[in-house]
This record gives C-alpha cells, structure tokens and sequence, in this order.
C-alpha cells in the first residue's frame, strides 16, 4: 500500500506539472525575444543567436561546442591538484580523465572514480556540474530541432538556432528549477559548503572524516538534467546526496520532471496536443510497467542472498527499504539518469534484468532530458513506416512523408544503439583486459559486462558496480562507446530534422493512419518492445534470464 | 557551411548577417572556437554564480543542515566540526557491547566515508550467501537469540556503507544485551527504542527505521 502511495504521490507532482511546464517549454524555444542577461552573454560569446541554422550547421555548432567540452573538462580534470578548491584530490590519469570528460559532456555520467577522494570541489562544480547543465541543454535542442522539422513546411532545412536553444535550454529552463530544487534538497539535510573532509572523534572513540562540498547544487541538476554523476561514490544512496525517503521521491520526480513535459511542448508546437498525449501515453506505460516488475522483484526477493537474509536488502538503504529502491532503479534507467540510491549488481535477478531492458529500449520511458523524446519520435516514424507497409501506402507523421531518405536515417538510428553495445560486449568477453574486470562467476559476470555497455551507449551511466572498469581498457573503450552512442544518433537526427523541415506539410487524407489514439499509442508501444527484443533476446538470455531462472 | 553561420564577430551580428562570404577558418574549428566561448560564459554563470548562491542562502537559512547535521556528545546541534563526534544522517561504528550496534558496512573498514559504498555482490553470489550466514550466526551470539529471529538488514551491508539506520526489528533484538551491558532496566531500554522509532515520511514514503547514532547518544544520558 505504502509502496503504491508513492508511486501515487510522484505520478501526482508530475501531472500536475505537465501542463505548465510542457507550455512554458514550448514558449522558451519558440519566443523570439532574448532576455537581457542572454544579451549580453551573446555579445561576450560572439555569436548571433538569431540566425536561422540549416541542420549541418546547427550539428557543426553543437559538435564544436561538445568538442571545447571534452577538451576543458579533460584539462581541469588533469590539473586540479593545481587548481583551487582541490581539497587534496590529485589530477587524473590521462585515460581517467578522457573517460570522465566524454562521460559528463555525453550525458552519461558513468564514474570509474570516487567523487570524495578523486574529484576536488572546483572539478565538480565548475567542471562536471556544468557540464550537467549543459549536455542536458544540448538533449533539449535536439529535441527541439526535431520538433521544429515537423512544425515547419518547406523551410530550406533550417532547424533553429543551436546556440540560443543551448543557452535558454541552460539559462531558462534548468537553472531555476534546479536553484529551488537545491534549496529544498538542503532542507532535507543535503550538506552545502566548501569543506574538506575533516576528522572527528566520533561517539565511540574511533575517528571518521566528516565531508563537505557544494553537493545539493550538484544534486539538483544531476537529477533534473538526467545526468546521474554522484558527488560520492555511493551516489544517491550516500546520506549526504539523499538523506531521507522524502528527498528519494523528489530526486525522482526531478528526474522524470522534464522527459515528462516534453511531450507536451511537443504536441503544442506541432499544433496538435493529441499528438503528445499519445508520445507521452507510450512513455508512461513502459515507465509503469518497468516501477511494477521492479516493486514486485525487490519485494518479493528471489535468489540466494535474499533467501539467506529474509529480503533483498544487500545493496539498499534502510531508509528507503526494496519500494523506494525499486521505484528509484526503475526510474533512473527508464530516464538516462543513472544515479542509484541502491546497488543495482546486488538488484535481484528480475530486478536487474529490468533495469538492464529500461537502457536497452533506448532510453525513452521517458528517456533522458530532450533524448528520451527524439528517441521515442524515431521509434513513431518506424511505428508508422511498419503500419504504412501493412496496409500497402506511403507513410506519414504529422504530415510528413517517410519516404526512403527518412525511413533509412530512422534505421541507423535504431542500430547505432545495439551495434555499440553488442561489439563492446563482445569485444569486453573476448579479450583477456575485458575479462580481467569481471567479478561474478557464470551468467551475473555476462550481465556486468552487458550492463557496462548498455549504460555507456545508451548514456545512462549507472552500473553494476561489480565490475571493475577503473582500468584504461575499460575507461577508453566505454568512452568510445558513450561518444558514438550519443553523437551519432544526434547527427542523424538533425539530419531528419532537416529533411522534414524542407519537406512541405501535407494534410491528411482518409488513408493516414491516425496518429493519436490508444491504437497508435499500443502500436508504438509494441514496436518500442519488439525492436529491443528482436536485437537483444540473445544475449539477455544468457544474462538475467538464465540468472532469474537458475 | 550555410551563409547564416552561428559565430559571427559581434560587428557583423549587428549589420545584416553577412551572405555568400566564405568561411576563412575551416568551418569546426570556427563553431569549437564559438564553442569554447559560449562554455565559459556558462560556465561562469552555471559552474560559479549558481553553485555559490545556493551555498550562500543555504548556509544564512539553513545552516546546520548545509554543514552536515552535525551532532555533540551531549546530542545538540553544532555547526563547528571540532566540537562533534559524528552527522546525524551518517552512520558510524561503535565497537564494544554496550552499544547499540549499526548494520554491516563494506565502506572501508567499516563506515569509512572516504570509501562509501556498497558490496556490489550479485544476488546468487555464493560468497555473498556465505557471508550473509555467518553474519547471523554472529548476531545471534551477540544477543544470545535465535539464528531464526535476526532481521534482514542485522546481515546486509547497506548501499552507501553509511547506512545510519537499522530496522525496528533489529533495534528491538538488542535491547536486552544493551540494557545488560550499560546496566539498565530494560523496559528504560526497551522504551528508548520505542520512541526513536521514526515513521515513514508522510506516512507512506521509504520505511520506519532508527538512527542508531541517535539511540546511542541517548544511552549515554541515561547512563549518567
């Protein structure tokens, strides 16, 4: 009952959200007036924040930008042992840090370090935290590009303009909503301040560091950017990131605050809010089915150690107990989040095997911030390409023909994904350096190196933390897989974006296949499973499938 | 390169955008060039502004809670780290019978916070298992119970390996070696348990649980 109130109370704050937010969202990327204070952060930045991109250009603008990205954060990443605030946390290895920089400018936040003897003060926030900000900026104007596509009709491909859309993304959207999200993280007694770690007696005589850092500002836009990178090793189970069960819903609500509205900009700058009823529809029913199979697996506890210990309690906090725990694994892969606040390698069998699917369905149960929305409009273009084979007509969407161009750039799209993934797999269990990282015996190691994969190319960045990936085989070959799992999708969306902005709007006719219904809505659903199920049935039948069956 | 480019200098941006003039840098380096520009700017903004103000209203308005809850011997609050012994949301070890005692902790050596973190052990783990039985066999002869009796998180370690909380159950298990070894009746014990119970939040979010630094600095008192 206590676990199903939860549920409730969350679904509650983000339905009440929805509408404002979605509309707020849809004014932030359509006003065409600027704010002063992004005036005058344009002409410090030199750029014109009011010409219209062709889609080329806006990819060009946000690789460049991610490119500075990397290099700035490897740099700070190496040097801040030199650098103020580094409260003792020496530079990085060459390899760590390109892991580290590839991680947080790729939204995925996947950390082979530990934040509170790895990471000094200014690395995180002026480094990593920034770059929370910012890559969840960059999902957003993609999203938005893609949108833009639909919405005009013979526009010479332009899609926007990717700097302004970066910057009020930052500016507009994110910053208050984290800057409150902070203040009432502090009051739940996420700590706040610009400490070292400094030793104390503690009641009994021993000793203990007490820490300190500017952690609830990281906190708030790890969680509502879909980043996940944790302030601490342990992430949002540290008492510090998450002291109480009442901040573990907030940081879950923040997570899936923004994934959850944006269908609602969708449909309003598309003209037609049904459109984003039935994208958002989709994305609740996968994240409710996912919080249902992950509520009864934790609970229930099959397996060994759950068996011997009377419940699935190894890897999870008192506080927040197997409800909490599931609610929050369910929602932190079904986003791109990653963050934990319990262990998902000691998840049971079922449980993990669930968290593993979420990533695996690219991340659109709501997705990450902007990624979960052009992943999912991907999937309702193969959606309506099948439906149109079925019945032997062109396709459309919103009016735009999926013709050969489209439909093969919507194909690569679906394939990046599971390329990344299964040669990284493969490439991980074959060679002995990918070996070497795998703790469990039999088919819970398959699932660590699986799930390692699945988290880098789907940019979520949790992990089973079994596995030792601190190594440079790991560091260099997860990077590569977060780099093309993130920005190869990017560059084939904006390149759909484009293609649908030059194309013109058609109307529909008596043949189109309606768009907006519970029908498309199961349609879209189905495909979304399928897709997953025809590329990964193999391989998750080795992992948690035999595991959950043993 | 579209003639309506992103970076153009700020005295080509006030004039009409410039048409059919070809880039003079290779086209990436220009928009990394813009890039990196637009970075710092935010990063001014997002990675210094943002982080200080909230630092600055947390700690006028709340400040013991930015500094980390931290508690006395005495249990009261302090902001100063000289003067406590421990964060009343961390948990921390007690060697020695006469206190109550926290979950297993894999954080180092034990609610180590330098090392948080939990034992990432797969559910069907056989050391893990192994591990779990002995656990209870150690519990069970610490407080001269059944094996049977002890509750699920006396034998696992916690995610954060902070944990600063133990069920209900496991609080109760104690009581009568607590009472013993300070000395005390133990429905005083038994009481004290009782009321440091906290509830759910709201009633229904996470679950009852009792922070054992917070039994612990009450023992003390009683003791006195």
């Amino acid at each position: 009952m206590a676990a199903l109130l939860q549920v409730g109370l969350v679904v509650a704050v983000l339905a009440a959200a929805h509408r404002p937010l979605g509309a707020y969202l849809a004014r932030v990327f359509t006003s065409r007036r600027h704010l002063a204070v992004e005036r005058a952060g344009y002409r410090v930045m030199r750029v014109d924040p009011d010409a219209e991109q062709r889609w080329s250009t806006y990819l060009l603008s946000l690789l460049g930008f991610s490119l500075a990205s990397v290099l700035v954060l490897f740099g700070l990443a190496r040097l801040q042992d030199r650098l103020p605030l580094a409260v003792g946390a020496p530079p990085m290895d060459p390899a760590g840090a390109w892991n580290t920089a590839v991680s947080f400018v790729t939204n995925t936040n996947w950390q082979w370090y530990s934040g509170e003897t790895a990471a000094g003060h200014l690395l995180q926030m002026s480094g990593l935290a920034v770059q929370n900000f910012v890559s969840a900026a960059v999902g957003l104007a993609v999203a938005v590009a893609l949108i833009r596509g639909f919405a005009r009709s013979g526009t010479d491909a332009r899609v926007g303009n990717f700097w302004a859309d970066l910057v009020r993304g930052s500016v507009r959207v994110l910053l208050p909503l984290a800057f409150v999200a902070a203040l009432a993280l502090v009051a739940g007694g996420v700590i706040q301040n610009l400490h070292a770690p400094t030793e104390v007696t503690t009641l009994a005589g021993g000793t203990q560091h007490v820490l300190g850092g500017p952690v609830a500002s990281q906190e708030a836009i790890k969680q509502l950017g879909t980043n996940g990178g944790g302030f601490f090793n342990a992430n949002s189970a540290h008492p510090y990131e998450n002291p109480t069960p009442w901040t573990s819903a907030l940081q879950v609500v923040l997570m899936l605050l923004v994934p959850f509205s944006l269908p609602r900009a969708f449909g309003l700058m598309v003209g037609d809010r049904r459109q984003g009823w039935a994208v958002l529809a989709t994305m609740g029913v996968l994240w409710a089915g996912s919080v249902a199979l992950l509520t009864w697996a934790e609970t229930a506890g099959p397996g060994l150690a759950p068996a011997a210990a009377g419940a699935a309690l190894e890897g999870k906090e008192t506080r927040f107990g197997a409800a909490a725990s599931a609610l929050f694994a369910a929602s932190t892969t079904g986003t791109s989040t990653g963050a934990v606040n319990a262990m998902h390698d000691s998840l049971t069998a079922p449980g993990g095997g669930v968290t593993l699917v979420n990533m695996l369905l690219g991340e659109v149960a709501p997705g990450g911030v902007g990624s979960g929305l052009y992943g999912l409009l991907v999937l309702a273009i193969v959606a309506v390409f099948l439906a149109g084979l079925m019945v032997g007509r062109t396709p459309e969407y919103l009016g735009k023909k999926i013709g050969r161009q489209e439909i093969t750039l919507v194909a690569l799209v679906v394939l990046t994904m599971p390329a990344v993934v299964l040669v990284g797999t493969a490439l991980a269990v074959a060679l002995p350096a990918g070996q070497a990282g795998i703790q469990e015996a039999g088919p819970h190691g398959l699932s660590e190196v699986l799930y390692a994969f699945a988290s880098a190319g789907n940019n979520n960045g949790s992990a089973f933390g079994g596995l030792t990936s601190g190594t440079p085989f790991y560091d260099v070959l997860l990077g590569v897989a977060m780099l093309v799992g993130r920005f190869v999708p990017i560059a084939l969306v904006l390149a759909l974006a484009g293609r649908l902005a030059s194309q013109r709007t058609v109307p529909a006719g008596s043949g189109t296949l309606p768009t907006h219904g519970p029908l498309f809505v199961g349609l879209l659903v189905s495909v979304t499973l399928v897709v997953v199920a025809l590329t990964f049935v193999p391989v998750l039948s080795l992992g948690p499938v035999v595991e959950s069956l043993s | 390169m579209s003639t309506l480019t992103s970076s153009v200098p700020v005295a080509a941006a006030a004039a009409p955008v410039a048409s059919g003039r070809p880039a003079t840098l290779v086209p990436f380096v220009r928009q990394t060039l813009a890039g990196l520009r637009v970075l710092l700017v935010l990063a001014v903004l997002l990675g210094v502004v943002y982080p200080l103000a909230v630092t600055g209203v947390a700690q006028v308005a709340l400040g013991w809670r930015a500094d980390g809850s931290l508690v006395a011997a005495d249990g009261s609050h302090v902001r100063s780290r000289s003067d406590a012994v421990g964060s009343a949301l961390v948990g921390q070890s007690f060697d020695g019978p006469r206190w109550f005692q926290p979950r297993p902790s894999v954080a180092g050596d034990g609610y180590d916070t330098l090392a948080s973190g939990g034992s990432n052990l797969g559910p069907n783990n056989p050391d893990l298992v192994a591990t779990i039985e002995q656990r209870r066999a150690a519990v069970a002869e610490r407080e001269g119970v059944d094996p049977a009796s002890v509750p699920p998180d006396a034998v696992t370690a916690s995610a954060s390996g902070l944990d600063p909380d133990i069920s209900p159950a496991y609080a109760r298990l104690q009581v009568a070696r607590v009472a013993r070894e300070n000395g005390l009746p133990v429905a005083d014990v038994a009481a004290l348990v009782e009321r440091s119970i906290v509830g759910r939040d709201l009633g229904f979010l996470g679950e009852p649980r009792v922070s054992v630094l917070r039994l612990n600095l009450a023992l003390r008192t009683m003791g006195s």
